[in-house]
């Protein structure tokens, strides 16, 4: 074994500065890092409640390299919009592009109203979700993002359910139906992925959305050091669906594995999903969510 | 001065708008809409160069002007009644976040049973939000108060929101000859906005970062102890005010023949010129009574409100709101700034004009006959005795 | 900081909060086989992966939770997780 050279005195180079609170393995921190280190430091960034907002600014600390502000949970949009205005108004238009962030509860629950007036009312803004498909910060429960059959602590599985018995809500769809410019999915499976869209979103003027599949680790329950494997996997057999709509028309898609791989490789390795595998029933279960993947590689011509 | 005869919110709106606001955002409720119409047009004629935000609710209304504010702008907000109660949860935000956001509460009833008439139960609402509440008498004063409130909450030793609480349709709506406010006026008075925090790249800061126990009650602290601050800067500007444009309308209080009276009546709002009428009618029957017209309800004038009533015999406090399972909120407030102290005078307290019922001189004659009664509670003045079954 | 004026923090200060601390498994950077893929680097979710040089990356201990992402990840198996000693 070589010695390990020990890491140079300033080592941070990432604009989310090490020190927050996120869980080991946390794909949600993973991810507003790459976004930021896409963006660059001439952003202003808003967050809404949630996850990102508790780990990263515990005062009197602050892991953001560039100006930000949370408020509360359903308003990111909304002050955003607020903070772009400003800059126009007090002629600084161009010392920064603006970035709301939320968490998806904060954006497709809570948050909708505030986003859909943003995105109507043509800010140029770039909205992020990041995706963890429940509300993380408050103990895993049900989100309108959560996947069907998923287990939360308010979507349990019991003799009368297996958990989440709603579709995933197609916010991208919702974003885009705005006839914004730019919309686009992503994952933390992909970096480059990322960074490419976050650069092609800032330099679009106008509403764009983004939406960023972040594995949550606690609330999956799958092990930290497979928070990728898990990114990488949902991505791969079609459940989350990656791709770009410009003007309204998919433009690019992330294609899935030939042979496919079938959901269970994905879902096996999540206690979330641990139910459907205790009985010969959730075989169907696991059916119905193998339909689902494939209407997305359907729809989205990812085959 | 030369005077024009026009509605309280065109006159308020055009006040809004020479104190230059960078951004304007509203979502319209009656009986907020004329304002912020008025606004929109001064903006798309050029007449203001502000940028105004049309949003889908009030909430978003005022999460706007709350990013605006803390990005560097000066900012102004209306509403009134339910989107006052929408917007809630964000001014508690605003104040909590030292913005110095300025905005309208146009007074009216809250659901349910929907009304949308005038009482003062919104604004009373959000009470312990951390916002100044200044409550204007009639259209002058709520036309002069808004160049007030931008300096009071601009001024680097307080930075709170203001709010100008102005009574709907009785003052919104009505008609009356005001001396407008020219631009070159309102730059004299109110010099720019010069935040000390803003979000820029260049000063990369962090804003409303979560706080725990070690330190969130200093928080509330420091907002409480430049409540107590403000009481004097809110006097100095009310007399910059008059220095400059020769009109005073009290700064933290106003009195009316209350220096001989043995009774006075407190109120708040557009009720006062009702009371005055009244007041003089008594006085020419040699009746001793005055009015008190609380301007300031938050920060609260204790002082200020016992030094000028400690030489009076009973008081009667005329209000528009109720804390329901208490009663009137204003005269417990009035009750608390004679305790513990040696002369406490007979305090009643009354409720009325609910949801826009008609206040008349009979009313407040009425007010003043169950004053010479024994000390009530609080109590409902104005009923329809057909509609509670009798008595 | 600015606590008088709405809790306002300073960026970057969570630098002073050694998250090291939490780390049950502790990643061993081999510096052997590595290729230079960066993975390490660009996965890490606290962003305390460095290059040193070309093909050299090395991990801060200050911050590193061992979530194992790194180790998971590295295009080469350069990576080990051992258990850490406290």
């Amino acid at each position: 074994m070589t010695t390990t050279l020990t890491a140079p005195k300033e080592q941070s180079c990432t604009l989310l500065a090490p020190g927050h609170t996120a869980c080991t393995g946390c794909g949600e921190a993973l991810a507003a890092k790459l976004v930021l280190g896409a963006a660059g430091t001439n952003i202003i960034v808003t967050d809404a409640t949630g996850c990102l907002e508790v780990f990263t600014t515990k005062f009197p600390q602050s892991s953001w390299e560039v100006p930000f502000i949370h408020s509360l949970f359903e308003n990111s949009a909304a002050v955003a919009s607020g903070v772009e205005v400003a800059l126009k108004a007090l002629g600084r238009q161009n010392e920064a592009k603006v970035i709301a962030q939320g968490g998806d509860g904060g954006t497709a629950d809570i948050g909708l109203q505030a986003l859909s007036g943003m995105l109507e009312r043509g800010h140029d803004i770039l909205y992020v979700c990041y995706d963890n498909e429940a509300y993380m910060n408050t103990g895993v429960q049900r989100s309108g993002l959560t996947p069907f059959d998923c287990m939360t602590t308010t979507s349990p599985c019991g003799e009368f359910s297996w958990g989440n018995k709603h579709n995933k809500k197609d916010m991208p769809s919702i974003a885009a139906a705005h006839g914004i410019p730019y919309v686009a999915t992503a994952s933390v499976a992909f970096p480059k992925d990322i960074e490419n869209k976050v650069k092609k979103a800032l330099s679009i003027t106008g509403p764009k959305y983004m939406q960023i599949h972040s594995p949550c680790p606690l609330g999956w329950r799958s092990k930290p050091q497979l928070t990728i494997q898990v990114a990488r996997l949902a991505v791969q057999t079609g459940l989350y669906p990656i791709f770009e709509i410009e003007n309204g028309k998919v433009t690019k898609v992330r294609k899935v594995t030939t042979p496919k791989t079938p959901v269970e490789e994905y879902l096996k390795i999540q206690g979330r999903f641990a139910h459907l595998f205790k009985s010969p029933k959730g075989k169907e279960e696991i059916q119905k969510i193998q339909e689902i993947a494939d209407r997305n590689i359907e729809k989205y011509g990812l085959a | 001065m030369s005077t024009t005869f026009i509605e309280g919110s065109i006159a308020v709106a055009k006040t809004v708008g020479v104190c230059r606001p960078h951004v304007i955002s509203a979502y319209p409720i009656t009986p907020q809409t004329h304002i912020i119409e008025h606004l929109s047009e001064l903006v798309a004629n050029g007449e203001i160069k502000s940028e105004y935000v049309n949003v889908e609710s009030e909430h978003s209304a005022a999460s706007v002007v709350l990013g605006a504010s803390a990005t560097g702008a000066r900012t102004y907000t209306a509403t009134t009644s339910q989107g006052f109660l929408l917007m809630i949860e964000v001014l508690f935000n605003i104040a909590g976040m030292r913005l110095p956001v300025v905005m309208t509460c146009v007074n009216r009833a809250v659901s349910a049973p929907i009304n949308i008439w005038n009482d003062q139960q919104d604004s009373m609402t959000a009470r312990d939000s951390g916002w100044i509440q200044l409550y204007a008498e009639d259209n002058q004063e709520a036309s002069d108060m808004h160049l007030q409130a931008f300096k009071i909450a601009e001024n680097k030793d307080i930075l709170l929101p203001v709010m100008v609480c102005m009574d709907g349709f009785v003052l919104t709506h009505s008609f009356d000859p005001i001396e407008l406010i020219s631009q070159a006026q309102a730059d004299k008075f109110l010099p720019p906005f010069k935040p000390q925090y803003y979000l820029t790249p260049k000063n990369p800061l962090s804003m409303g970062t979560m706080v725990g126990p070690e330190a969130y009650m200093e928080t509330r602290y420091f907002i409480e102890k430049t409540m107590r601050a403000s009481l004097q800067v809110i006097s100095d500007v009310a007399t910059d005010f008059h220095n400059q444009f020769g009109r005073f309308q009290g700064g933290l209080i106003d009195t009316y023949k209350v220096e001989d009276a043995t009774l006075v009546l407190v109120a708040m709002g557009s009720i006062i010129g009702t009371i005055k009428d009244i007041v003089d009618e008594l006085r020419a029957k040699e009746q001793k009574v005055g009015v008190l017209k609380v301007r300031s309800y938050r920060p609260f004038p204790k002082d200020e409100i016992y030094k000028a009533l400690n030489h009076v015999k009973e008081i009667a406090v005329v209000e528009k709101a109720v804390s329901l399972g208490y009663g009137g909120i204003l005269v417990n407030e009035i009750k608390s700034v004679f305790y513990g102290k040696p002369k406490t005078p007979k305090i009643n307290g009354f409720i009325l004009g609910l949801g826009g019922r008609d206040i008349t001189v009979d009313t407040i004659h009425q007010v003043i006959k169950e004053t010479a009664k024994a000390a009530s509670e609080e109590k409902f003045v104005g009923l329809n005795e057909a509609l509670i079954g009798g008595k | 900081m600015r606590l008088d004026l709405g809790a306002i923090a300073k960026a970057g200060t969570s630098k002073a909060n050694q998250t090291g601390s939490w780390r049950n498994y502790k990643p061993i950077f081999h510096q052997v086989k590595c290729i230079g893929c960066g993975l390490c680097k660009i996965y890490c979710p606290e962003g305390c992966v460095t290059m040193i040089e070309k093909k050299k990356y090395t991990v801060d201990y200050t911050y590193c939770k061992g979530c194992g992402i790194c180790a998971e990840e590295c295009s080469s198996s350069d990576i080990e997780m051992i258990v850490e000693e406290k």
